[in-house]
């Protein structure tokens, strides 16, 4: 069935709403919310590295100037 | 039927996806931890060793992002490699062939990570160095993986420079360029993959057999693989001296590395006069498990992962811990 791929409820090609949508089950949700959890401490992770890093650059570059 | 009838019909339908199963501990797996693991430990040794000081934040950003960089390509690896995991007993446990992952999930979460790591890589630590890693990943995943594994007998000879670039990746975060010193670190690791490698496919030939890779024991046999495995010991043993020359490696490296070497020549000479690989593989799929024929060959490999994280460890020492003592007439 082509609208099997439709995860978003509409049709491909007309652009319109079919109602169908995946279904996850418990399982399915449960993980999901799991690798979200993690996905989130991923992108909190990215932007302390890059404070972090701007942080030093910031010091070395005006050690730089006051050098 | 109305098209309204038909609307309801269709809203109460759901599509089927067999997704989203994967566990975090599925997509670590994903990551092979355990030669990340290696990874993480040669970039470090890159790093600690490039002239100057790098600043701990930098020093950390980078070797975080070569690991997720080497983490993706075995995710990729992983996707490309699906059909084979399956045959292979060794393998088959994997997150793809395992049913946990779908090869789609896969290659998104490869792609996704690799272009995270590398563009993290240029922008927090230094240009070269992401370009680097992107150059080391598409080594991995497209020359190794893609082309030369499937191919030919020396697939994991030349293959094997995607696993050798990590220090060189790590001495380029730290200095923004490459000297003969991270050369000869890159060479270290290059000359002693094969005989690692040789050394496990001769114990699970078998399993490469079925799957159709044309590793050295399936394709030349064991006999040969066992003298080519000597003859690649031999030459990493005294390579593996170049540190000292350079005046890299000072008296601890070179206590390391001859001890080492011998023992590792020894090893190779055990697996040359032995009859390992001609017994076909283990029954049982883990990494170590073994017929007794074969035990020679899995101890070099067990033995050479030792071999090499006591060469590095030696420099570590000498460089990170203050033990570096020249030898006079030998090293500056």
């Amino acid at each position: 069935m082509s609208d099997q791929n439709d995860n978003f409820g509409f049709h491909h090609r007309e652009g319109r709403a079919t109602g169908e949508h995946v279904a996850l089950t418990p399982e399915q949700e449960k993980a999901r919310k799991k690798r979200n959890v993690y996905i989130a401490l991923g992108l909190v992770a990215f932007m302390v590295a890059v404070f972090l890093v701007t942080v030093v650059r910031l010091s070395q570059n005006a050690g730089g100037v006051a050098g | 039927m109305s098209l309204v009838e038909r609307q309801d019909m269709i809203s109460q339908e759901s599509a089927v996806w067999n997704g989203g199963m994967g566990s975090v501990s599925d997509y670590v797996a994903l990551l092979k931890p355990r030669v990340m693991s290696l990874v993480i430990f040669t970039a470090f040794v890159g790093l600690m060793l490039a002239p100057g000081s790098v600043h701990p934040v930098l020093g950390a950003v980078a070797i975080l992002c070569i690991a997720i960089g080497a983490g993706a390509s075995g995710a990729l690896n992983m996707w490309y490699d699906a059909d084979i995991d399956e045959v292979m007993s060794r393998t088959r446990k994997r997150p793809i062939p395992a049913g946990k992952i779908t090869p789609d999930e896969a290659l998104a979460f490869g792609i996704t990570l690799s272009i995270g790591s590398v563009v993290t890589l240029g922008l927090l630590v230094n240009w070269f160095a992401g370009a680097f890693l992107a150059f080391t990943i598409f080594f991995y995943v497209i020359v190794y993986t893609m082309w030369l594994k499937r191919s030919t007998p020396q697939n994991i000879v030349i293959g094997g420079a995607a696993g050798a670039f990590p220090p060189m990746i790590g001495w380029v975060a730290a200095t923004g360029e490459i000297s003969l010193d991270a050369v000869i670190l890159f060479m270290i690791i290059f000359l002693w993959t094969p005989p690692h490698s040789w050394a496990l496919a001769l114990y699970k030939s078998g399993d490469y057999a079925a799957a159709g890779v044309p590793m050295m024991p399936v394709a030349k046999g064991a006999k040969s693989t066992r003298l080519q495995i000597l003859l690649y010991s031999l030459v990493l043993v005294v390579f593996a001296g170049a540190p000292v020359l350079t005046g890299l490696g000072g008296l601890a490296y070179a206590a390391t590395s001859l001890g080492g070497g011998a023992l590792f020549l020894l090893l190779a000479l055990r697996v040359f006069n032995s009859r390992a690989g001609e017994a076909g593989s283990a029954e049982e799929g883990e990494l170590y498990a073994v017929r007794a024929g074969d035990k020679a060959a899995r101890d070099l490999f067990a033995y050479s992962i030792g071999y090499l994280a006591a060469l590095f460890a030696a420099l570590i020492a000498e460089h990170g811990l203050g033990a570096y003592l020249a030898i006079p007439g030998v090293s500056g």
